[in-house]
């Protein structure tokens, strides 16, 4: 936002018409219309995205408007005042007592605040911002920050994750207590995959976390969330990787997601994260955490952190749906990538039209692993005759490995060995809980709203 | 010291200025930002989510002063769902939808109503609440129109802004530190009329509210019904501030809101006066003390103040801790106001005091909220042994002959809020009135609400997109505009209805029907509209059942009727036998009805004068006249028309 040009966003006839009486975006203006009505506001940027036809003003009173240039009499300019964006900083207080923790920025922001002038929301990070944010988070630890680099979690990708990954060994190895990464949540999930392979050996937790609704709003969960996954890296007992976000949608505790077996489940719900074939590792809110999972790695500052950031790109899911033509996949190996992850149905399954092209591919030394699109439950080729087919092939199931966590495995490993052998072994054998042996009863639970007792426990507790 | 209670008030001389922003719902299908169905009202749920809401930080990195109030308070706040008229938007767990076009046309129309100039592109913008009422914490609104105005007692009153908006839910409860909200009519389409601060008499406030009730009503897309419109009332007076009575419900309240209004805001300057003249005018010059005096109130014979008596109260509302209940043991706090004595019974508002204004902010911001919420040296409540109560707690607290003393109970952390927000108080009243929303009473005054946000509350919603509004569509919608209600009404009184009667039709929408019965039938304005506006209630008082004469009957009936004059004189007769057979033919019904003069009918009116002349022999030959046209028509109607045969009459009696 600190270079924006004068035309913010204007174009064509609107910019025509801005130059035509010498303002800017910034410029504080009268504009009168052909009706003589008057607007004194702000002159705001335009999103690229919509048309030449109107200046957005921010008015006194707090409304925005849209006025078409050919409506335009006159605009006078009354002043300029160039937005600057700063969150005037406060000291993080330092308290001895308190473990230390270390938060790294990735792009999403965690907290902010708003520029009521424009309307504009800017990012707050540095511990003195933060403290003017979310000053509970005193309370807690002693906070530091590291931008790590400036990226919306669409736009994460293997460079960024060997970063952070080389990041968060350098601050275990500066005495961390706890690490918490600020992450937008769509590919939060792709991330806590990658990160649980690639940084092993864990002494201390390692903390993901961002908002499903943005820390500009009075209803924002950024707050809480961030105060949840501090107190889990500061206090926590869970040497892991872990994905930190809200529990039911209500303000009222959160979960710790193990890394390798979380998935975004809802578009836009607070409650969106959930811990597939598996229970969440822990609840937890500001002052308490209970553990759910009796399977975890404790906490353990002696334990030396092994970071192995190593990948190769050339790796790619196939959704498998009915009719697929085996051309995508010929598709890809023409395009030179080394490992395909398939998305089957059922127990992992594709149709026969497919099985020449996965043959042609596995025999270029192409890895081809197989996972189910059903999320819940395990790839069991074994069971039909086409899945048998497909074993025979040499089609290699991953059990109940998400499919999302298979292709950040299947990169990284790629970044080890491309012989065939080698990489089926690794990506059979679990770094952490990718392939479970057992999936508990409790492991898969939809509840179906509209059945009475269904509305009867939801009756009785939050959403 | 000169105190003012309520008595008349020069409103002149005062200098009180009100403007109204007026809220109308809209008849839409669907709410504002989603597909939930609107008007869908339950009084049970299936669902909730706890909330908090977190001031954001304004362009200064602190908080606002109503965000900080807000957050103070630390209100847990409940919305209960129900599947019929909730989904997930209102949940605030998923982003707007686009914005109802149904809804932007009714504003559209307003604005046109108004002579507003219409925005050319629509833009949603947000708007902070932070007091839980919109689980986003904003609500959503966008101005369609600016710079209208309306006829108003010979002058005009201004119209600053229409905008569209969202409702908020309702308000099921609130507790101490829990406030629990209904998500029915949250997200039902709004539009809200901004008067410019035009009107100088609380009679005026009332008439503007009637007067602009009826313009929404004129697009015939509002919803009606209770809670379907609200008016926040913005008043000051010269040297006060705006105050703005929020959700007044009904605009015969509103000439006592203002009323009391204009008496708390003379009467908080004159405080401010009195203040200043003791020497408080900073402030840093107002300096509270306080003390924990539980031990010493243990025992008390006033009982709020006894740990027992919390206890059973806090049982007897089944306050839970983290819930309703605030932070902290229960503690009893003196607190000292030195130099302030006289000032807590300063008058307010009719029958009310300052410390009144006191309780009203301790109870919404510290949660304080077992009443009478506090208790004070200058009108100390009388019990057993309350004078020497009273005055060892004065001792306790050092308090001299100018001192004034405030004792309040509660969880420990709220009377310590409370004691921050009684020194608040007093630093407000240093200059004069402050800005606050306040909520109506039935009795006609106020009580706080929350404190006034500013504009730096507002903001672009970033998840909507703009609406170009083009010119088409408002050249569309202009067409098929009824006309306004004081253009009707000019219309209507030069036919030469009364007031009352066109009001009434304008409110109950008959004067659409009134208005294209004129246009299509050529029947007389003045006829259909007294029809309508007067007549029709005696006939439906009678038994007859007008609501099944439907409107295109109405028009069939008018257009007969102007053909044939004595089905209009023997209406009565006509519309009970339409009213009783919607479903038959017209023309056939007609035809049973005896129309048409019988041939003999001269001869009738001859046995009529013959039986009654001699019973009626003596009166004067006017009155005479009158009354056997009477007994004819009794026998005639619907086969003469009255004309033909008052001048039979005429024609017996002179010649
Ligand atoms: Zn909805």
């Amino acid at each position: 936002m600190a270079d924006q040009q004068p035309m913010e966003g204007y174009r064509g006839r609107a910019a025509e018409k801005l130059g035509e009486w010498r303002v800017r975006t910034w410029s504080e203006v009268c504009v009168v219309n052909d009706a003589g009505s008057e607007f004194i506001g702000v002159i705001l940027p335009r999103s690229e995205t919509f048309d030449d036809l109107h200046i957005v003003l921010k008015q006194k009173t707090g409304y925005n408007v849209g006025i078409h240039v050919d409506r335009v009499r006159e605009i006078k300019e009354l002043g300029y005042k160039k937005a600057e964006y700063k969150i005037p900083e406060k000291e993080f207080p330092r308290n001895p007592g308190l473990p230390a923790v270390t938060l790294l920025g990735t792009g999403g922001t965690i907290a902010s605040r708003l520029d009521y002038r424009t309307g504009a929301v800017i990012p707050a990070f540095t511990p003195g911002e933060l403290y003017g944010a979310v000053p509970e988070l005193a309370d807690i630890c002693n906070l530091t920050t590291k931008k790590i680099f400036g990226v919306f979690s669409e736009n994460m990708g293997w460079p960024e994750y060997c970063q952070l990954a080389q990041a968060i060994g350098d601050e275990i190895n500066a005495g961390a207590d706890g690490i918490v990464i600020g992450h937008g949540t769509d590919t939060m999930g792709h991330t806590a995959a990658v990160l649980s392979f690639m940084v092993q050996n864990l002494p201390v937790p390692v903390v993901i976390v961002g908002s499903q609704r943005s820390s500009d709003r009075p209803s924002s969960d950024a707050a809480l969330n961030l105060t949840h996954a501090v107190n889990a890296a500061a206090n926590g007992d869970i040497a892991e990787i872990q994905v930190c976000m809200f529990g039911p949608t209500s303000d009222s505790y959160g979960l710790l997601h193990r890394g390798t077996r979380v998935r975004k489940m809802h578009s836009s719900y607070r409650s969106t994260f959930r811990t597939l074939s598996d229970i969440p590792l822990a609840i937890i809110d500001r002052d308490n955490q209970t553990i759910l999972h009796p399977d975890y790695r404790r906490r353990d500052p002696s334990r030396q952190v092994k970071i192995d950031a190593v990948y190769d790109d050339r790796v790619s899911v196939l959704y498998y749906y009915p009719g697929m033509k085996p051309d995508l996949v010929e598709a890809l190996v023409e395009k030179g990538y080394r490992g395909i992850v398939i998305a089957g149905t059922g127990l992992g399954h594709v149709n026969k039209p497919l099985y020449p092209a996965l043959k042609a591919a596995i025999a270029q030394g192409v890895h081809v692993v197989m996972c189910v699109q059903t999320l819940w439950g395990f790839a069991q080729m074994y069971v039909y005759d086409t899945g048998r087919d497909l074993l025979d092939i040499g089609v290699v199931p991953l059990d109940n490995m998400l499919p999302e966590t298979a292709l950040m495995k299947l990169g990284w490993v790629l970044g080890h060995t491309d012989d065939h052998g080698e990489v089926l072994k690794m990506m059979r054998a679990p770094v952490s809980h990718e392939i479970t042996g057992r999936e508990p009863h409790n492991g898969y639970i939809v509840l179906q709203g509209g059945l009475p007792e269904v509305q009867e426990y939801i009756a009785g507790h939050w959403k | 010291m000169k105190l003012i209670h309520s008595a008349p008030l020069d409103y002149e001389k005062i200098g009180l200025v009100v403007g109204l922003e007026v809220h109308q719902q809209l008849l839409t299908d669907h709410k504002m930002f989603c597909k939930c169905p609107a008007g869908l009202y339950t009084n049970e749920h299936d669902g909730t989510v706890l909330r908090h809401m977190r001031p954001t930080l304004s362009e200064l990195g602190e908080y606002d002063g109503t965000a900080l109030m807000e957050f103070k308070t630390r209100k847990n706040i409940i919305y209960l769902l129900h599947h019929s008229n909730t989904c997930t938007y209102e949940m605030d767990d998923t982003p707007p939808f686009l914005v109802n076009q149904q809804a932007l046309d009714v504003a559209i129309e307003q604005c046109l109503m108004l002579g507003c100039d219409i925005i050319d592109e629509v833009h949603i913008a947000r708007k902070q609440y932070l007091d839980g009422s919109i689980p986003t914490g904003f609500q959503r609104t966008a101005i369609v129109g600016v710079n209208g105005k309306l006829p108003f007692r010979g002058r005009e009153l201004s119209v600053t802004q229409v905008s569209v908006e969202e409702d908020s839910c309702r308000e099921v409860s609130d507790q101490a530190h829990l406030i629990v909200w209904r998500t029915d009519r949250l997200g039902m389409p709004l539009i809200e009329t901004v008067t410019g601060p035009d009107l100088r008499t609380p009679e005026e406030v009332e008439e503007a509210i009637l007067l602009i009730g009826r313009v929404c009503r004129s697009t015939r897309h509002v919803r009606t019904g209770p809670g379907a419109s609200r008016q926040d009332v913005n008043v000051s007076v010269a040297g006060g501030r705006r105050v703005e009575i929020k959700g007044v419900p009904y605009a015969w309240l509103a000439p006592a809101l203002v009323h009391s209004e204009a008496w708390r805001q003379v009467n908080l300057l004159r405080l401010r006066d009195e203040l200043h003249q003791r020497g408080f005018t900073k402030p840093e010059d107002i300096v509270v003390e306080h003390a924990d005096v539980t031990e010493l109130c243990a025992e008390s014979n006033l009982k709020v103040l006894r740990e027992e008596i919390w206890q059973k109260h806090i049982e007897h509302h089944d306050w839970r801790p983290g819930f309703e209940l605030g932070k902290g043991r229960f503690c009893v706090r003196a607190v000292k106001l030195p130099g302030l004595n006289g000032t807590l019974n300063w008058p307010t508002q009719p029958d009310l005091i300052f410390a009144d204004e006191l309780r009203g902010r301790l109870r919404v911001i510290a949660g304080l909220s077992q009443q009478p919420i506090l208790v004070q040296s200058e009108k100390w409540p009388v019990y057993k042994d309350s004078r020497q109560e009273m005055r060892q707690l004065l001792k306790r607290m050092r308090c001299g002959a100018d001192d004034s003393l405030v004792v309040i109970w509660g969880p420990e952390q709220d009377t310590l809020t409370a004691v921050e927000e009684i020194r608040l108080r007093y630093v407000d009243a240093l200059d004069g009135v402050p800005h606050e929303t306040r909520q109506p009473l039935p009795d006609g005054t106020t009580d706080f609400e929350r404190i006034l946000p500013g504009p730096d509350r507002m903001y672009p919603d970033t998840d909507s997109p703009p609406t170009m509004i083009t010119r088409e569509r408002v050249e569309g919608l202009q067409a098929d505009l009824p006309s306004p209600p004081w253009e009707r009404y000019e219309r209507y009184r030069r036919a030469g209805l009364p007031d009352n009667t066109i009001f009434y039709l304008i409110r109950r929408n008959g004067a659409d029907l009134v208005d294209e019965i004129v246009a299509k039938t050529g029947a007389d304005l003045r006829r259909v509209g007294f029809f309508f506006g007067e007549e029709l209630k005696g006939l439906a008082r009678a038994g007859v059942n007008v609501e099944a004469i439907g409107s295109e009957r109405w028009l069939e009936f008018f257009s007969q009727a102007q053909a044939r004059p004595l089905i209009w004189e023997d209406r009565r007769q006509v519309l009970r036998t339409l009213a009783a057979e919607p479903e038959a033919d017209f023309e056939d019904l007609l035809d049973d009805l005896e129309t048409g003069a019988p041939r003999d009918w001269q001869r009738r009116l001859d046995d009529v004068l013959a039986t009654e002349y001699i019973k009626h022999g003596a009166a004067e030959p006017e009155k005479r006249q009158r009354y056997y046209l009477g007994v004819a028509m009794n026998e005639l109607r619907g086969m003469v028309l009255v004309a033909d045969v008052a001048q039979a009459l005429k024609e017996r009696f002179n010649g």
